[in-house]
């Protein structure tokens, strides 16, 4: 039996996909960063609480309306991209003249708002939420659950989705435009605040999508999204700062890459992503896919 | 993040302690609680843990009712420095007598000393170490309600009985999770049954499927837990969805606490084996104190720290009342250890010349969801270990105050 480095294949098969999983969960939740950034330049420090809204959405519409799994995961999208909305009408759009480090300073307080909120109602525990479609398939190296498989898919059609729309679209062109010179584009008689509005309460909206995709297979809790979001804010450098393809790219390396030190030395698996980061930006400080601005 | 940390705090504190205030004379009895008030163990401690060293003061002035008692609270964030200058203000300016709860090892290790050295007492209900009745044993000091010992001994030695004779384990790589590995590989090898191996995942971790694979492909027919909070539930929660009970493998969950059953729900919990030293449905008392609590804290229902916190104060209180004083912090923990133990949570019992309150332990499984009458309705007793048996041995104590 071939064998590398003395692990079984089965096993190298078997880690190679779940960081695959892995990986569509860093960039469904890079992807919502990056496009924030790259149409607002806000550093969106609220993700993580927006993606724990996203699992408690779909945990309260089970509780409270007994709507399953499969309503919250178009409902819960747009109610938390409807808090998004709001948030950048009445705060964000307020700022968006200033430096940076006051959109930064702004998100990251509203997160600890929202996580404290959370805590004080439903405390730190978590709350259960049952996996909609129980069972999986044996590949033959590893017991695939149905559920992991749905999440890559999901992931893999709204991040192509999302990177049709902002690259080829005409919707998207005026978004790319509207970037880079706001004046001009307002001049061509497009609503440029507005637009701006829609691409926050969207970027939301995904951080949403992967909070209801997280609910049956991670502890539904308040401070579920502050332990990931790091590490998502680590695959967004990599890829680049607001580069659509990159977080994409680079969310799925990284789960891979992740996964493959979980087999090797597990104790390395919460480091390697910034190891990573490290050498990136030593050799190309923009990340991998991102163009110096 | 501290911020938030200390305003949630200060309202925790003030909602809970209500209108008392410090007046600073010395024929008032004044404890301290000292917990998590925001974090990880917040719920199996925390703002629980004021309820019930309230409750106990209540309970025990109906028969002491010129003993004056105050109770007072505070958040140490699970920060051994933190607790260290709470302690140290309390002792020092708040003239607090005894410091109870104590969630968190490190934190209760830092505590204890410092009662030692100001010659106060604390009473440990929510820490898990059985350091505080080893090498750090103190004669300030009184370990209440559960160890890492006491947990191995309980949860290895029951499953390897009943079969379950290869272990994996999936470990938190921190202090703690070592120790619990260590000591539960100890039980498990000394009653015959074999560790195949183990894997450590970085504390704390949200995704285990990579680690519940390796231990799915050891082939061993237990998967021992040995971490706790989120990243247990985590584990039992990916274990569910990736077969591993339904193809044979058993969960051993080393630290479980209410609380963890009910963020998993039964569905997922259901089958899971471990040992505690206390269930609010056990016998009347205790679903007596399990209702009260539950109308002061939101229909949620106590742990075993909760009740322990209970049990330290009254039997503290009633060391109180007999020695006449509560300065010499020392020679109440000493007649403590010279009194029998007994209220309404615990039972009767004991304290040992080393710290360790000797009480029975119980081996629970958590029931099917078809057993379940209702919500917080989720164990099951499979055995009680009793006292004599579910202890560390004070011949194997390292305890400087045993070797005299």
């Amino acid at each position: 039996m071939m064998t590398l480095l003395a692990v079984p294949p089965q096993v190298l098969f078997g880690q190679l996909l779940l960081g695959l999983i892995n990986g569509a969960f860093y960039a469904l939740l890079s992807l919502g960063l990056a496009v924030i950034f790259g149409m607002l330049n806000v550093i969106n420090f609220a993700h993580g609480a927006q993606y724990m809204m996203g699992a408690f959405g779909a945990w309260m519409l089970l509780e409270y309306f007994g709507i399953p799994f499969w309503g919250a995961l178009f409902m819960v999208p747009i109610l938390v991209g409807l808090t998004g909305i709001v948030i950048e009408r009445l705060l964000l759009s307020r700022i968006a003249n200033l430096d940076h480090i006051y959109g930064l300073l702004l998100t990251f307080g509203l997160a600890l708002i929202i996580e404290g909120l959370f805590r004080q109602r439903f405390g730190i525990s978590g709350l259960p939420y049952a996996n909609p479609i129980p069972g999986g398939i044996n590949l033959g190296f590893m017991f695939l659950p149905w559920f992991r498989g749905i999440i890559v898919l999901v992931s893999l059609v709204v991040c192509f989705g999302t990177w049709f729309v902002i690259e080829k679209t005409k919707l998207g062109s005026y978004l790319r435009a509207a970037t880079e010179n706001p004046d001009v584009v307002r001049a061509f008689g497009i609503n440029v605040p507005l637009m701006i509005t829609l691409t926050y309460g969207c970027g939301v909206a995904l951080a949403g999508l992967a909070g209801v995709l997280a609910a049956p297979i991670y502890s539904v809790s308040p401070v579920m999204g502050s332990s990931l979001i790091i590490v998502v804010f680590a695959v967004v450098v990599i890829g680049g700062m607001g580069s659509i393809l990159g977080s994409i790219v680079t969310g799925f390396g990284l789960g891979i890459v992740e996964g493959l030190t979980k087999v090797f030395y597990p104790e390395a698996s919460a480091t390697v992503i910034f190891v990573v980061m490290a050498i990136v930006l030593m050799i190309r400080p923009a990340g991998l896919f991102g163009t110096a601005r | 993040m501290k911020l938030t940390k200390l305003a949630l705090g200060i309202a925790g504190i003030m909602l809970l302690a209500g209108p008392a205030q410090a007046d600073g004379s010395d024929d008032v009895v004044k404890i301290g609680v000292l917990s998590d008030m925001s974090g990880t163990y917040s719920d199996l401690s925390g703002a629980g843990s004021v309820f019930a060293a309230k409750k106990a003061v209540e309970d025990f002035q109906k028969d002491h009712p010129d003993l004056k008692v105050e109770v007072i609270s505070a958040d140490h964030q699970n920060k051994a420095d933190i607790a260290a200058n709470t302690a140290r203000q309390w002792f020092d300016v708040d003239k607090v007598d005894a410091i109870v709860d104590l969630v968190t090892s490190s934190v209760a290790l830092a505590v204890v000393n410092i009662a030692k050295e100001k010659n106060k007492v604390a009473l440990v209900s929510g820490a898990a170490s059985s350091a505080l009745t080893g090498k750090s044993c103190t004669p300030n000091s009184i370990h209440w309600t559960y160890d890492t010992w006491a947990l191995a001994n309980g949860t290895g030695k029951a499953i390897v009985k009943t079969g379950g004779d290869t272990w994996f384990f999936i470990t938190a790589d921190y202090a703690f999770g070592h120790a619990l590995e260590k000591d539960t590989s100890a039980v498990v090898v000394a009653n015959g049954g074999k560790v195949l191996g183990s894997v450590r995942h970085p504390f704390p971790a949200q995704d285990f499927s990579s680690f519940l694979l390796q231990a799915q492909a050891s082939g061993a027919k237990i998967i021992g837990l040995a971490n706790a909070g989120a990243d247990t539930t985590n584990a039992i929660k990916q274990a569910a969805e990736f077969g591993i009970v339904a193809g044979g493998q058993n969960l051993a969950g080393l630290l479980v606490f209410l609380t963890d059953v009910h963020a998993l729900g039964l569905k997922n919990a259901q089958g899971l084996i471990f040992t505690e030293a206390w269930y609010w449905d056990q016998n009347d008392n205790n679903r007596a104190f399990a209702k009260d609590y539950a109308a002061a804290m939101g229909g949620k229902h106590p742990t075993m720290v909760h009740a322990g916190v209970y049990s330290s104060v009254i039997h503290y209180l009633k060391a109180v009342a007999a020695q006449k004083g509560d300065g010499d912090g020392a020679a109440l923990v000493a007649k403590m250890k010279e009194m029998p133990t007994e209220d309404k949570l615990f039972g009767k019992g004991s304290v040992r010349a080393d710290g360790r309150h000797l009480h029975d332990m119980y081996l629970f499984e958590v029931k099917k969801p078809s057993e379940s009458k209702g919500e917080w309705d989720y164990y099951k007793t499979r055995a009680t270990i009793p006292a004599a048996e579910a202890w560390r041995p004070l011949a194997e104590s390292d305890c400087p105050l045993v070797q005299k």
